[in-house]
């Protein structure tokens, strides 16, 4: 493999080296410096005159004199079964003082994407026992379902509980996580880490750790690396895999970046144009292909700058996954855990995996009219402060008191609280509802109304 | 233009790669000529001749390609097969059949495989129905296969002369076989290649004047779109373009549904696969999957075959308006291809036009709509393509380039709303924002197939809700016990309108589609009660004993239930009797 001291200039995290050999696009490239340390790069523009090279770390140290080899090869990660447990940098070195991962495949981290032909439809009903999620916004196998949260909000904890309580019921399969942090400090890190070690669950988990002094460019192949292992681990080994990816935020932040450094035209808010195609080499991965044993389901995390739905990364995220679970400041406030707003959140693959066989035959209805009531109750909660309560219709004043009773009892729950989907999260809707008069429930029909309906069950 | 066969194949030199977008020089090609791409042969366009240089977008993964690996020239333009085997087919945006993928590269798209977009070993039972003497031209029908329960007609190619015919044979052939002869020697096989930034001619455009009936309340009933027409779905994510979608492909009256997901979600197109052929044709009692075409380019697939998508199923749209059929193509979502024109814009450094888009964004558009229509076929036939894009703008902001260049063009618009699918008000298409201009030209359809009364009824329907929206500013402000009497009724009426006639369910296997017959019931039966609310109201009753009158509560239930008649006439009944009780009293 031949080096090259060509380099000649460094801009940001890229090089531009001349005078190569026919140089292969997205090859991987190793950057000799002087002190003979060596720092990892990828190809992004190649052409006969002028090769420029993305580098994974800092550009610190690197100079003209640097020798740069291009492997001829995309970047590949070695797998192995011995990777659950394992402690991994956001590049893929093993951080946790243990041995280094013994390859049993070298894997193409950009993943080719999944023919629609060959997948299954996922329908597989994940139980989360948080109430919020199991009852209004389910997740099923093979779901890309994210937490839109923002600065100052508990979105890791609601993330560990999920990660800690998600099971199919009754099924006793293969279970993993692989866990992908993007510039957390070390704090968060660490919580992250206590929560695994408490509850037995790194066993069984594969964590990838970018922190918030890593070299931001770092991130843009950690959740590759992560979602190359989930693959591996569910296609491969026949497991059902949970990819939890934070902060998607940073994640972008570094894509940002990158494009300012090549001089590219920004789209929005100075975001690269490809982005969306770029998330979308990301999110798209989740899923379940016929034939194959395992799954890969994701729950990617992002911050939302200044709290806003319509910024670039949650507006383009919201458009690839299959909905979304909003946690909310305002139920923050009032001191509720979870605080997941239901209104906004939506989980589009929902009706794959609820009913009849899968959950129970009244969820989507119990769902629905949960929904209409809560949103009713909660518009009429602005017309109270204009008028006062005194002036509302005896059938506005029960909508509304369903509202605080949803958010109370609902949404509120403990953070090891794990519900069952039966008797803990749709009998207690019904209980909900029942405060309603029963002409009310007009998304129900009779026969399930006199079958759950706490009145009807009494007798 | 016409596809040039005879132009050479010529040898070029890839030059540089970054991302999509490759330049090659040495090759002797034409805009939008076809190449194969490096050792691998991967697939390409020429979008740009720049002196030597040719600037090529690849329809596949270009990782791992160097400078100097061979670039040829097919010296055709990118082109779709049109045959019999079309029907029931899932293809990638460049009309690469997704299961014959799956087949020969396993359950990843990996590259440099071709795969032809119709089988060319399954024989097809051909039916003349020309004669050995006829003057055909091109367009005119040579004969027919019968495909899936649909008749594919076979036709002169619109791109080759026509002629006296020498000799045509019914029977078994492939597609490639030839089936008939002209005296002056040409060949006719059952298949032909249409470039598809080409749209095919048609003898004329017409001005639609019949709904495309879809069984969606809110689109048949206020704002429908007609056969040829076009329509735009423009909603932040979330909001149900793609179940509207899905249900326009599942329920449209119309014979072949071409639907596109264009950079959408790949267990999106995954449910519609296993969907579709459990679904039943209400019509025909066929699977739904035989009337229909899947392109699906989701959006971790090359963002190069993703703009090309569009033009693939737009072409095979035309191809069976030929045939006199009336097509409905969907595409979902069209701002995903606006995005693959801006990525490949960018990635050729041109100009940006408004928010990165190219400058051509609009003429690309409006373009693209113009397919649609209502015509007159080649062979004097009737058929339309009727375009109902997706539009996804970011933030849900509808002042964005590719919503304003959308509605500049299209006839009927049908808002999503956030807020409506947050209350799960579905489908949340506001009936405030929405509009369909075709309300004049459909007028005369209603009145004779549907009733007389029906024009009125929607006007009136319209007027309520429109009122309501006023009212509802006033009720945020002071409460409804404030508002005048008649007032409080109107709500109450709106309510209804909402709540049994806007909202429908399309997970209910009844509910999910409701026909012409239904939809005026149900209004009639609505106005019904809002006659009598008005008549009791003047006669003194109070407006909160009409506002709680029993029977009323029951109209929903009648989506839910197939033969409704007779629960509907027992509501009224019971409605009627209540106001009669509630009159003698007051």
């Amino acid at each position: 493999m031949k080096e090259y001291r060509t380099i000649n200039r460094i801009a940001g995290p890229l090089l531009f080296v001349e005078k190569t050999e026919p140089i292969g696009y997205e090859e991987l490239v190793n950057i000799t410096l002087a002190d003979g340390s060596v720092k990892r790069g990828q190809v992004l523009d190649t052409s006969d005159e002028l090769v420029v090279v993305q580098v994974f770390e800092t550009t610190t140290g690197i100079g003209r004199d640097s020798g740069v080899r291009f492997t001829g090869e995309a970047i590949k990660m070695p797998v192995g079964r011995e990777m659950l447990g394992r402690i991994l940098s956001g590049g893929g070195k093993p951080i946790d003082g243990g041995p280094e991962i013994v390859p049993e495949k070298r894997l193409d981290i950009t993943g080719a994407a999944i023919n629609p032909y060959a997948r299954s439809s996922p329908a597989d009903f994940i139980q989360t026992g948080i109430s919020t999620i199991d009852g209004t916004n389910t997740l099923v196998r093979g779901q890309k379902l994210p937490i839109f949260s923002a600065a100052g909000l508990p979105h890791n904890n609601i993330a560990l509980q999920i990660a800690r309580q998600a099971k199919v019921p009754g099924s006793t399969e293969d279970f993993a996580v692989v866990f992908a942090a993007m510039g957390i400090t070390k704090e968060e890190a660490n919580a992250f880490m206590q929560d695994f070690e408490r509850t037995g669950a790194l066993e069984r988990a594969v964590v990838f750790l970018n922190l918030a002094d890593d070299p931001a460019v770092e991130r843009i192949i950690t959740p590759r690396l992560a979602l190359t292992t989930a693959e591996y681990l569910a296609y491969d080994l026949g497991m059902h895999v949970l990819v939890i990816l934070t902060d998607m935020t940073n994640y972008c932040e570094a894509l940002r970046q990158i494009g300012a450094a090549r001089e590219e035209v920004p789209g929005r808010r100075g975001y690269p144009g490809y982005m969306y195609t770029d998330l979308a080499g990301i999110y798209e991965r989740a899923g379940i292909i016929k034939g194959k044993k395992g799954s890969v389901t994701q729950i990617p995390i992002l911050t939302m700058p200044g709290d806003d739905i319509t910024h670039p990364i949650p507006d383009l995220t919201g458009y690839i996954t299959e909905g979304q679970i909003v946690v909310s400041r305002e139920l923050h406030r009032k001191g509720i855990y979870p605080p997941i707003n239901v209104l906004p959140s939506l989980s589009r693959l929902m009706n794959l995996g609820i009913g009849k066989g899968h959950t129970r035959e009244d969820h989507k209805k119990v769902s629905d009219q949960m929904y209409a009531a809560y949103a009713e109750g909660n518009d009429l909660r602005g017309l109270v402060a204009i008028v006062g309560k005194d002036a509302l219709s005896e059938r506005d004043r029960m909508f509304l008191e369903f509202a605080d009773l949803f958010e109370q009892r609902f949404v509120r729950q403990g953070i090891d609280e794990d519900r069952t989907i039966g008797e803990g999260t749709l009998d207690l809707g019904w209980d909900l509802l029942s405060t309603l008069p029963v002409e009310q429930l007009s998304r129900i029909d009779r026969e399930l109304i006199e079958k759950y309906h706490p009145k009807f069950r009494a007798k | 233009m016409e596809v040039n066969e005879e132009q050479k194949t010529t040898a070029g030199v890839l030059k540089r790669i970054a991302g999509p977008v490759v330049t090659a020089v040495g090759l002797n090609a034409h805009m939008y000529d076809v190449v194969k791409v490096g050792n691998e042969e991967l697939m390409g366009e020429v979008i740009k001749v720049d002196g030597d240089a040719n600037i090529i977008q690849v329809y596949e993964n270009t990782t791992g390609l160097r400078p100097g690996e061979p670039v040829s020239n097919t010296g055709l333009s990118l082109a779709v097969e049109l045959g019999p085997g079309l029907l029931t087919s899932i293809y990638d945006g460049i009309q690469r059949p997704l299961e014959v993928l799956v087949e020969k590269m396993g359950s990843f798209i990996e590259r440099g495989v071709s795969a032809p977009g119709i089988p060319r070993d399954k024989k097809w039972e051909f039916k003349a129905l020309a004669k050995v003497g006829d003057d055909v031209s091109p367009g005119a029908i040579l004969g027919e296969v019968q495909e899936t329960n649909i008749v594919h007609r076979i036709m002169v190619p619109p791109n080759m002369k026509g002629g006296r015919i020498a000799t045509i044979t019914s029977g078994s052939f492939t597609v490639e076989e030839t089936i008939c002869t002209l005296e002056d020697g040409t060949e006719f096989q059952m298949m032909h290649r249409w470039p598809v930034r080409v749209p095919r001619p048609v003898m004329e455009k017409k001005n639609p004047t019949i709904p495309l009936i879809t069984g969606q309340r809110i689109l048949d009933g206020l704002f429908p779109i007609a056969k040829g027409g076009t329509a735009a779905i423009p909603g932040p994510f979330g909001s149900g373009k793609t179940v509207t979608q899905q249900q326009l492909a599942k329920w449209s009256d119309a014979e072949i549904v071409v639907y596109i997901g264009c950079g959408e979600r790949g267990n999106e197109m995954t449910e519609v696969l296993t969907e579709f052929p459990e679904l039943e044709d209400p019509k025909s009692g066929k699977p739904l999957m035989e009337r229909t075409i899947l392109i699906a380019n989701t959006s971790n697939m090359p963002v190069a075959a993703r703009e090309a998508s569009v033009y693939t199923g737009i072409t095979i749209a035309e191809y069976f308006r030929d045939m006199g059929y009336d097509v409905s193509l969907m595409a979902d979502s069209t701002s995903r291809w606006a995005e693959a024109m801006r990525e490949i814009s960018s990635r050729l450094e041109e100009m940006p036009g408004e928010e990165g888009y190219p400058a051509y964004l609009a003429a690309r558009l409006s373009e693209f709509y113009e397919r649609a229509g209502l015509v007159t076929t080649l062979a004097g036939a009737s058929g339309s393509v009727s375009v109902i894009g997706a539009v996804s703008p970011p933030g849900g902001d509808f002042s964005e380039p590719v919503t304003q260049n959308t509605l500049r063009i299209v006839k009927v618009f049908w808002a999503l709303d956030a807020k409506l699918s947050q209350r799960r008000h579905f489908p949340a298409i506001n009936w405030l924002n929405s509009y369909s201009l075709y309300l004049d030209t459909l007028g005369p359809w209603y009145d004779t197939e549907v009733s007389p009364e029906w024009n009125p009824l929607r006007s009136w329907a319209m007027e309520v809700l429109q009122k309501e929206a006023e009212l509802q500013e006033i009720v945020q402000l002071v409460g409804s016990d404030a508002l005048p009497e008649t007032e409080q009724i109107t709500i109450e009426v709106a309510r209804l309108i909402r709540e049994v006639f806007l909202q429908q369910n399309a997970y209910d296997a009844v509910d999910t589609f409701c026909e012409m017959k239904k939809q005026y019931d149900m209004m009639k039966a609505i106005r019904s009660y809002a006659d009598q609310s008005y008549a009791a109201q003047a006669a003194g009753v109070s407006p909160t004993q009409i506002i709680s009158i029993k029977a009323k509560n029951d109209l929903p239930q009648i989506k839910f239930v197939k033969d409704y008649e007779p629960m509907l006439d027992g509501i009224l009944k019971a409605m009627e009797s209540e106001f009669t009780t509630l009159r003698s009293s007051a």
